[in-house]
């Protein structure tokens, strides 16, 4: 398959990278290129073979529901931006 | 046109897991912003998810209690979106392979029991909570809500009515409480509901084109939003409109849902399995040791008391509406040996008061002993229904016994047939003209006659009683 200028800008927006018209195409021969090799590993004969979630044929391992953290809100706090009343802030988001 | 109501609900369980879903962070409500809230949530670079074996615990026992399948291997995905309550850029959920499979609730609507099947229930996390008001026109981020752990309990669209939507989110908010894994408080959103509504002509096999109403968090929001939702779309479709797939928010000042994104801007979630967690794989030898842990279910304890206490379904369905008050009418009905008795008395009277009190079982000031000495007072007809309300008021008030009230105030129904005899030959010297009317064929003149019997006895008389000694006296 082959992504379209709008399929790559489309892309783009979902992650929230700005790319502009003329990076588009660049971007897009490298996504293109990707795709390439996804669609080779999709050639492959994979009929009655289960889906693998995580390369590694392991279990999770669970944790006992017991606190271990403390609060660390200070020498968090100290990294953001700008905080107020023990909050982070952010610039105005209303959906 | 006659329209069909379909409906389908999404609800967001809070399970009362003491960390959070994916570190050892504390969950408990109400801390000051911020402070439960480690690197984890805080999505710092490095740090990794670790599971909380309490979440899959809670979360089988919910999959057993709905007659579901237990997936015992299943996964967690990320579903991609950002927004600054949510600093990893994604949330952590289930996706093709959820923890819960295929189950069904019984509801009852009325006094009709009907089955809605339960499509899936998938762990995640919860985001954390944006402040809008305020900050210098900035929005003020809390994430200690983040990580905490849900299950996000997702139906077939079964139910036909608002009325059976809110029947069952009632009955699964019974459920989890009962089973101990969500402490049910829907102030504090540990309960919140997601409705799809559409509606179609009836009899048309596909459904309509539905809108969601989002994060509904107490059962009149639900049913407010929901019937209103239904008659937009009702009016919409008759005015020759069309209904478009929407996200809507209920705003329960104006009682109205509005808009809050159409279909085109929905998001586009791409899930992946989450590299960051391998499968979590549950053996059969754990699912039946939490089998075995199960308390008796809402369900099979209803069937039980109309079995063994004879009390009808809709009392039965009252009474197992939560554990406590379950239990509180076992303990009076065994003791008492009077189901119907206890059952008129705990969904009546103490239902009523605590209602008016605005507490609930567990805060009930009369014990279930207590109430056990009035009842078997009752039972044993030394209080007519009458003394016995004024019994029960003044165990309300007092921590007195129902023997020692009675005794105190000198409540004890008259059962004596001589005592009842004299009374009722005075009665009927004195009423001459009743009498007259009684032998006449006048019914209702036999009750004026027991009426002055019992205002003689000073209400203490047993009614019975006087109304039979009076026929014999009189015929």
């Amino acid at each position: 398959m082959s992504l379209t200028h709008q399929d790559v800008a489309r892309i783009a927006k979902l992650a929230r990278i700005s790319v502009n018209d003329e990076e588009i195409a660049a971007v897009g021969e490298k996504l293109n290129n990707i795709f390439g090799l996804i669609e080779k590993m999709q050639a492959v004969n994979t009929d009655g073979i289960e889906p693998m979630a995580h390369p590694q044929d392991v279990s999770l391992r669970l944790r006992e529901d017991v606190v271990t953290q403390t609060n660390q809100r200070e020498a968090f706090q100290a990294v953001a931006p700008q905080v107020e009343k023990g909050l982070f802030l952010v610039p105005k988001v209303i959906e | 046109m006659k329209w069909e109501v379909v409906i389908g609900l999404e609800v967001h369980v809070q399970l009362n897991t003491k960390t959070k879903i994916f570190s050892g962070t504390s969950t408990a409500f109400g801390a000051e912003p911020n402070t439960q809230a480690s690197a984890v949530e805080l999505a710092f670079p490095g740090v990794l998810p670790v599971m909380n074996k309490a979440v899959v615990d809670k979360a089988i026992r919910l999959g057993l209690a709905l007659d579901a399948r237990i997936n015992q291997k299943n996964v967690f995905a990320r579903k991609n979106y950002f927004y600054p309550d949510l600093p990893k850029g994604y949330q952590i959920s289930q996706m093709e392979l959820p923890i819960v499979e295929g189950g069904k609730l019984v509801i009852l609507v009325g006094e009709e029991e009907k089955t809605v099947r339960v499509t899936r229930a998938h762990m995640e996390e919860d985001a954390g909570k944006s402040l809008h008001e305020d900050f210098q026109g900035m929005t003020g981020i809390d994430l200690n809500r983040a990580g905490t752990p849900l299950l996000e309990v997702v139906s077939e669209p079964d139910m036909r009515s608002a009325e059976e939507a809110v029947a069952y989110a009632r009955t699964l908010h019974t459920l989890v409480t009962w089973l101990g894994i969500c402490d049910g408080n829907m102030q504090e959103g540990s309960f919140r509901v997601d409705a799809n509504v559409s509606v179609r002509p009836f009899g048309q096999q596909e459904f309509g084109t539905r809108r969601e109403i989002k994060n509904l968090n107490s059962f009149r929001f639900l049913e407010q939003a929901i019937k209103y939702e239904i008659q937009w779309q009702i009016d919409t479709l008759e005015d020759g409109g069309r209904v478009e797939q929407a996200t809507v928010l209920f705003d329960p000042d104006s009682g109205e849902t509005r808009m809050m994104r159409s279909k085109e801007d929905a998001h586009d979630y791409r899930y992946f399995p989450d590299p960051d967690l391998l499968p979590v794989r549950i053996s059969g030898a754990q699912i039946e040791a939490i089998r075995a842990d199960m308390p008796e279910l809402p369900g099979a304890m209803k069937a039980r008391f109309v079995d063994a206490f004879g009390v009808s379904a809709y009392d039965a369905a009252l009474l197992t509406s939560s554990r406590a008050t379950a239990e509180f009418f076992e303990a009076v009905a065994s003791a008492s040996a009077q189901g119907k008795l206890a059952a008129n008395w705990i969904n009546g009277e103490i239902a009523a008061r605590l209602n008016r009190e605005g507490k609930d079982i567990g805060a009930c000031p009369i014990s279930a002993e207590r109430l056990i000495g009035l009842i078997v007072r009752i039972a044993d007809n030394t209080l007519s229904s009458k003394l016995a309300k004024q019994v029960f008021d003044a165990l309300w008030e007092s921590d007195l016994t129902a023997d020692a009230i009675i005794e105190r105030d000198g409540l004890k129904q008259v059962s004596d047939v001589g005592a009842i005899e004299k009374m009722v030959e005075e009665a009927i010297a004195a009423n001459p003209k009743a009498v007259e009317e009684f032998r006449a064929g006048k019914e209702k003149a036999l009750n004026a006659l027991a009426g002055q019997v019992m205002k003689a006895s000073k209400g203490k008389a047993n009614p019975a009683q006087v109304q039979d000694i009076l026929r014999q006296k009189l015929s």
